[in-house]
């Protein structure tokens, strides 16, 4: 019993998000079919598969940014350190302060760059002064590989910057609360060659930190930057396992169609 | 007779209908088959000649309908003073009008000879006219049809010539409008001129004198320059928009988050036309609401807290002009907070702000520029209202920043002026001085919400 107990502990420790049976409703249409996804800790763990296969409504489960969608019902078990994300004691606002998330097009808010990176920290109350703020802007810019960019116009608009710029500032002021998960939905779709190459090397440098789920539509990207990859296909997940053994050797032959541009 | 020339639009946009067919059926007719060698299409060679056929025959129309009654008014006065050279230019007019009536067979003030010979001139010449107004159109117009019939080949540039003449067209409908500001502008700054040659350029009377009764010292033409003092007015109209604001946009904004982040989409469905409504109702309704029942209200709970409000009260006024304007700003509220893209609530929620947060600290900033247009758009309409404040608000002119005295404002000073049984020739002076004061205010307004507007748009996108 005991060393049971031991075993489940050390899992968890691995595994950061448990997902069992997890179904997705928009009014009539079922667009996640009984999904099983295990993410672990200071891992990317990549989604891929055609479009409307269902892996950005996935993602947007296991922060329930599905609640805001009001025709979206979510059936099934979603476990963060062993708790029920759904269950009814559970305040999604907590919750998305643990699960941070980067949008598919760069949305910094109306406002300065240095208010955008410390809006989450101010309203978490998470600085007790100026410093601490000033403090906890400067690390999430630097962390964002943003920092040497725009540290002389920290009061400038947000929306003033370019396209790879914005999506650096959304990840800035997405991990300045602190999550324990970062979420990205397709975070490069809308970047060019150079923008997301920066990404990507700023995802690697953030697995360090963080456990982070990437939805993609590359399989480049997936292949470059991820350790573990899910293959979505038609609201069911297919396969997952490795990256590396995803892309040699898959068992389905669904995801050896898609991974070699027959399906997509 | 006459009703031929009158009906005559009507036949020039027939002809120009028929030149349409037969130019769509020509270029049908060289294309032989193969469209694709046309520069333009069949319907857009129809429709260059019916744009011509359109244009010549109407511009024609106008042109004679326009200078035709000129010319045969100015060749008669000439017979009848070559005729009879004693009469004075009044009494040569007055011989022409019997004249017109003898011919119209209707009451005329003399008869005579002359008058008789003039009539029968006046017949021949109107039916001259008439017959011009039928005949030179549908000549020109088929002249001009024909033209552009023998113009079509397989490279003439018909959609471009047609989309020329259709540019045109579209820029002379804006420069109607902005002809008519012109010109209204220019006849008030005349009138205010006038007004302020009466009283004797002394402006500073006006702009900030405390005493306004301007007919009451109204002597050989000039007007008193004590009794011109336009600041209780200004007051009066300050104090009643301050009030309705202070009721119109908090309800009006909440009212705007409440429909466009709150309510659920059946909610929304039925409030948001129940608001709207609101606007449709016709002023003089809000004015009779304040009167009979606002006010005696208002009036009856001052009374029993010890207060003494007047019958006639800025602050009745100021609430039902403040209930009006509430739809104007939800509705353009609503608008611009749903225009706020989905995107920058989801980044919100994303981080863990709740509802509020998001609402507060990035909705309602994104959507600022267009609320401060709508509050601004609202101070407009509060400041150019005049049914209610003519009902509910008073008319004496009191100097008073009570909100329980009955003050006045401009625009119901403007139509005591002009409906009151002073000559309009009098009482039009003050009338458009105060009619172009408030134009300026609101031309001043509109210049800084522009600008407000503009400096956030540079903030935001």
């Amino acid at each position: 019993m005991g060393a049971d107990l031991n075993k489940q502990k050390k899992v968890s420790e691995e595994v950061k998000i448990t997902a069992r049976g997890v179904n997705v409703f928009y009014g009539e249409t079922h667009a996640i079919k009984d999904v099983d996804v295990d993410i672990r800790n200071h891992t990317v763990t990549a989604f891929i598969g055609p479009s409307g296969c269902g892996k950005s409504t996935f993602l947007r489960c296991l922060n329930r940014m599905n609640d805001t969608i009001d025709i979206c019902r979510v059936t099934g078990e979603i476990l963060m350190d062993d708790k029920d994300i759904y269950a009814p004691d559970v305040d999604p606002v907590q919750l998305r302060a643990k699960v941070g998330m980067v949008f598919q097009k760069p949305n910094p808010f109306p406002k300065s760059i240095y208010d955008n990176v410390a809006y989450g920290p101010k309203i978490h109350g998470l600085a007790q002064n100026k410093d601490d703020l000033d403090h906890i802007v400067e690390r999430s810019l630097k962390r964002a590989a943003l920092w040497k960019e725009v540290k002389d116009r920290l009061h400038e608009p947000g929306t003033g910057l370019s396209g790879g710029q914005q999506q650096r500032l959304c990840i800035a002021r997405a991990i300045a609360t602190a999550p324990e998960v970062l979420l990205m939905d397709e975070p490069c779709s809308a970047l060019d060659p150079i923008a997301t190459a920066q990404i990507e090397e700023l995802i690697d440098e953030l697995r360090k930190k963080y456990s982070v789920v990437i939805v993609t539509h590359s399989m480049q990207q997936a292949a470059r930057v991820s350790q573990e990859t899910s293959f979505f296909h038609l609201g069911v997940l297919v396969e997952s396992g490795k990256t590396q053994k995803i892309f040699t050797a898959p068992e389905d032959e669904r995801t050896q169609n898609y991974i070699t541009g027959r399906i997509g | 007779m006459n009703s031929i020339s009158t009906l005559m639009p009507l036949f020039v946009l027939a002809l120009a209908g028929l030149f349409y067919v037969a130019g769509r059926a020509r270029a049908r007719n060289i294309a032989a088959g193969d469209f694709a060698a046309l520069h333009s299409r069949p319907e857009q060679h129809g429709m260059l000649a019916l744009l011509w056929v359109l244009l010549a025959g109407l511009s024609s129309y106008l042109v004679i309908l326009i200078f035709g009654n000129w010319l045969i008014t100015s060749s008669l006065l000439s017979e009848i003073s070559s005729a009879n050279p004693d009469l004075s230019g009044i009494e040569a007019q007055l011989v022409l009008s019997d004249a017109k009536a003898i011919a119209m067979d209707t009451v005329a003030s003399r008869q005579g000879d002359l008058r008789s010979a003039i009539a029968a001139r006046y017949t021949l010449l109107s039916t001259v006219l008439v017959w011009t107004m039928v005949l030179v159109p549908v000549a020109l117009g088929i002249a001009t049809g024909l033209r552009q019939m023998q113009n079509i080949t397989l490279e003439w540039r018909a959609r471009n010539r047609s989309e020329t003449i259709l540019r045109g067209f579209l820029f002379a409908c804006a420069a109607i409008a902005v002809l008519t500001t012109i010109g209204i502008v220019l006849s008030l700054v005349f009138e205010t001129f006038s007004f302020f040659n009466k009283i004797g350029w002394r402006v500073d009377k006006y702009l900030f004198g405390t005493n306004w009764s301007p007919l009451a010292g109204v002597t050989e033409g000039k007007m008193d320059p004590e009794r011109v003092g336009a600041v209780p007015l200004f007051a009066g109209t300050l104090l009643i928009t301050a009030i309705a604001m202070t009721v119109a946009v908090p309800i009006g904004l909440l009212a705007a988050v409440f429909l466009s982040d709150f309510a659920s989409a059946r909610v929304r469905a039925w409030a948001k036309p129940m608001l709207e409504i609101l606007a449709g109702i016709p002023t003089v309704v809000y004015g009779f609401f304040a009167a009979i029942t606002v006010a005696p209200a208002l009036r009856g709970f001052g009374e029993s807290i010890g207060l003494s409000v007047a019958s006639e009260s800025a602050l009745a006024a100021g609430i039902v002009m403040g209930i009006m304007i509430i739809p104007f700003i939800s509705s353009l509220s609503d608008d611009v907070i749903n225009a706020v893209p989905q995107s920058l609530r989801d980044g919100s929620y994303g981080l863990g702000a709740t509802k509020a947060e998001t609402i507060r600290q990035v909705v309602l900033p994104a959507a600022l520029p267009g609320i401060v247009s709508a509050v601004l758009l609202g101070v407009s309409r509060a400041v150019g209202e005049t049914m209610i404040v003519v009902m509910a608000a008073g008319q004496g002119a009191n100097l008073s920043l009570n909100p329980l005295d009955a003050v006045t404002t401009v625009t119901v000073q403007i139509v005591m002026l002009i409906t009151g049984d002073t000559e309009a020739s009098t009482a039009a002076g003050p009338a458009f001085t105060l009619g172009f004061t408030l134009f300026c205010v609101t031309l001043v307004l509109n210049i800084i919400a522009l600008r407000t507007v503009r400096k956030y748009r540079e903030l935001y996108d």
